[in-house]
């Protein structure tokens, strides 16, 4: 029932708070096109006038750019594998009959609360002490020498941390994409003659390909710009610098908030390009 | 071939038997349909008979073979679903050849098949096509096309029209009709629409609560129901029951007549009544009819051209040969 009048007040009732959203993101956006485009070190002069491109051209031309791109794919790519094969089949665990469902479904989503800072601590402490840790006992259980995992491996390392806490993410979406499927068209495959491999392959694959597009689309978005599981166990080093860090580095570390800026606006290009894919296919989502 | 027997066959989920044990015998090349309300084990039969689901004892021979450990696929049956279950994601004709690529077939006899099929069917035009692209109706073949491609030993069809308007329904009745008269292949065929079964089976099969009430030819059926459930399943509209002492003048404890077989006079006749409702079809009229003093409504068909009205009061006169009579338990009384 939506007359020209209450349309027109929906809007003026809506308008607070686009503003407030509006503001929240052209603010700092602003800010950072603005900076990207000065020389400005706060503890080496401040503000030193306009540079032009330099700051986009220094950014690329540094000698840590590339290493620290091949360190971003590296980690969305491989918890985008290690979380989409291990959801698929947690999903299709979790939506077998069993005893006591639903807790279980509340415990597989748990590693999502904890926060990235909390989530990285226990795992670096807990797990990954190579005197203390968890997973040093193990190893020394089975007499081998426990790993020093941050430092001797620590790519691998890091990519499990954020898979573990990635992983309920990817289950739920799949999950709830499981249930939608029409158990008849099982059985017709089954009374086709496809067995239990094939059917997957043929029937739960395809069924779950635009919820696996979402899921890589949504997790890239947020894996591009990781930053405390970074932050509180390597610190940057043994190569896991991605694309976020180094600009973490350029502003605070180097205190040259220009080159800083000007990564910004390279990353906020890169996750345009991913969202603008998201949308078209959640869009296209909703049309069906 | 398909003959299909099923020996002393049970069900039970849980505690709860759903189907005791049950012997049918379903002949090579016959139109079978299980027929019975809501919930009362025909689907369930049906899938015990596919393999999709587990026997719990009894056994299921199809051509003489024991099949009863026999994985669905390996049963030669071939089914088609309430919800078509057609494969979203693939073209009508990778829809229709699944069961051949499934097989190990080769491509040139998969595609002879597939054409094959789609010509029968009417779908060449629409093979390239996605389900979802699809009517009804047309899902409806497709489905079937699927199921023809494999040359199955019988085919199973659970509720297959209920999905479909009612014109569409009775075109697709006909075509499936056809279809078996054409490849002469056992049809096990599950509904709750008796018109359905009494159009298309050779056999119909009355289920209640798991148990079969009646096996016979539609005819059969409609002529010597064995008990009052199929009395009143068979036929439309429902037979009328009259219990009491009208009853007992017939030696029985109730007693059927069939609306069709009760005449309609102004002026005179055994019975009489006051109209409630008449529906009139153009061919035929049904009048329901109050105030007999013998049931609560008494429904009577009579020619389309016959027009009495709301209040009316008019006169019945049942067939005195074509009444079936019941005893205590419910039984027919020959």
């Amino acid at each position: 029932m939506a007359t020209e009048h209450s349309r027109s007040v929906a809007r003026l009732m809506m308008a607070p708070a686009v503003v407030l959203l509006l503001g929240w993101m052209l603010v700092p956006l602003t800010m950072t096109l603005y900076f990207s485009f000065k020389k400005y070190l706060p503890l080496r002069g401040g503000d030193l006038g306009w540079v032009g491109f330099d700051n986009y051209v220094r950014f690329v031309s540094s000698s840590s750019f590339w290493p620290a791109v091949q360190a971003t794919l590296m980690i969305v790519g491989g918890v985008l594998v290690i979380t989409v094969v291990l959801g698929i089949l947690l999903a299709m665990l979790l939506d077998q009959p069993m005893w006591g469902q639903g807790v279980v479904r509340i415990l597989v989503i748990a590693p999502f609360f904890v926060m990235p800072t909390v989530s990285a601590l226990v795992w670096k402490n807990m797990f990954m002490d190579p005197v203390n840790g968890l997973l040093a006992h193990l190893w020394r259980f089975f007499g081998a020498e426990p790993i020093s995992w941050l430092s001797e491996a620590s790519m691998t390392s890091i990519i499990m941390i954020v898979s573990w806490q990635w992983l309920p993410f990817a289950t739920l979406i799949l999950l709830t994409a499981i249930q939608s499927l029409d158990s008849e068209q099982l059985e017709a495959a089954e009374m086709d003659g496809a067995p239990v491999l094939k059917r997957f392959y043929h029937i739960i694959l395809p069924h779950l390909s635009r919820a696996i597009t979402i899921v890589i689309l949504i997790q890239t978005i947020f894996l591009l710009s990781i930053f405390a599981e970074i932050f509180v166990t390597t610190g940057g080093a043994f190569g896991t610098r991605t694309l976020t860090y180094l600009i973490f580095q350029r502003v605070l570390e180097s205190q040259n908030v220009g080159l800083g800026s000007a990564g910004g606006v390279y990353a906020i290009i890169l996750a345009n390009i991913v969202a603008i894919f998201l949308m078209r296919i959640v869009g296209k989502n909703l049309d069906a | 071939m398909g003959r299909i027997q099923l020996k002393s066959v049970t069900k039970s989920f849980g505690d709860v038997q759903v189907i005791p044990p049950l012997d049918l015998t379903i002949e090579d090349g016959e139109f079978t349909v299980f027929v019975g309300p809501s919930g009362c084990g025909k689907s369930t039969l049906l899938r015990l008979i596919a393999g999709l689901e587990d026997i719990t004892s009894g056994s299921i021979d199809i051509d003489g073979a024991d099949a009863t450990d026999v994985p669905p696929a390996k049963r030669g049956l071939a089914m088609v679903f309430q919800s078509y279950a057609l494969y979203p994601h693939m073209t009508v004709r990778k829809n229709i050849a699944f069961p051949l690529r499934m097989a190990k077939l080769d491509q040139a006899e998969i595609d002879k098949r597939v054409e094959g099929a789609a010509s029968v069917l009417n779908l060449t035009d629409y093979l390239d096509r996605r389900p979802g692209q699809l009517s009804g109706g047309q899902r409806q073949r497709v489905a079937i096309g699927r199921a023809i491609v494999r040359e199955p030993a019988a085919f199973l069809f659970d509720e297959p029209l209920s999905n479909l308007d009612a014109a569409l329904r009775v075109g697709m009745r006909l075509e499936i009709s056809e279809l078996h008269e054409r490849l002469a292949t056992t049809m096990i065929y599950v509904t709750h629409d008796q018109v359905e079964a009494m159009t298309m089976a050779d056999k119909i099969v009355v289920l209640q609560a798991g148990v079969i009430e009646q096996v016979g030819s539609p005819l059969e059926l409609y002529r010597s129901p064995r008990n009052l459930f199929v009395a009143g399943f068979i036929g439309s509209p429902k037979m009328n029951f009259i219990e009491g002492p009208e009853a007992a003048k017939h030696g029985a404890q109730t007693i059927g007549i069939r609306p069709e077989h009760i005449g309609v006079s102004e002026t005179e006749g055994d019975w009489s009544g006051v109209v409630s409702v008449s529906e009139h079809l153009g061919s035929d009229t049904f009048f329901h009819v109050h105030e007999t003093g013998l049931a609560e409504t008494i429904t009577v068909r009579a020619d389309g051209e016959v027009g009495f009205r709301h209040g009316d009061r008019i006169h019945l006169t049942p067939r005195t040969d074509v009444i079936h009579r019941f005893d205590a338990q419910g039984l027919r009384i020959e």
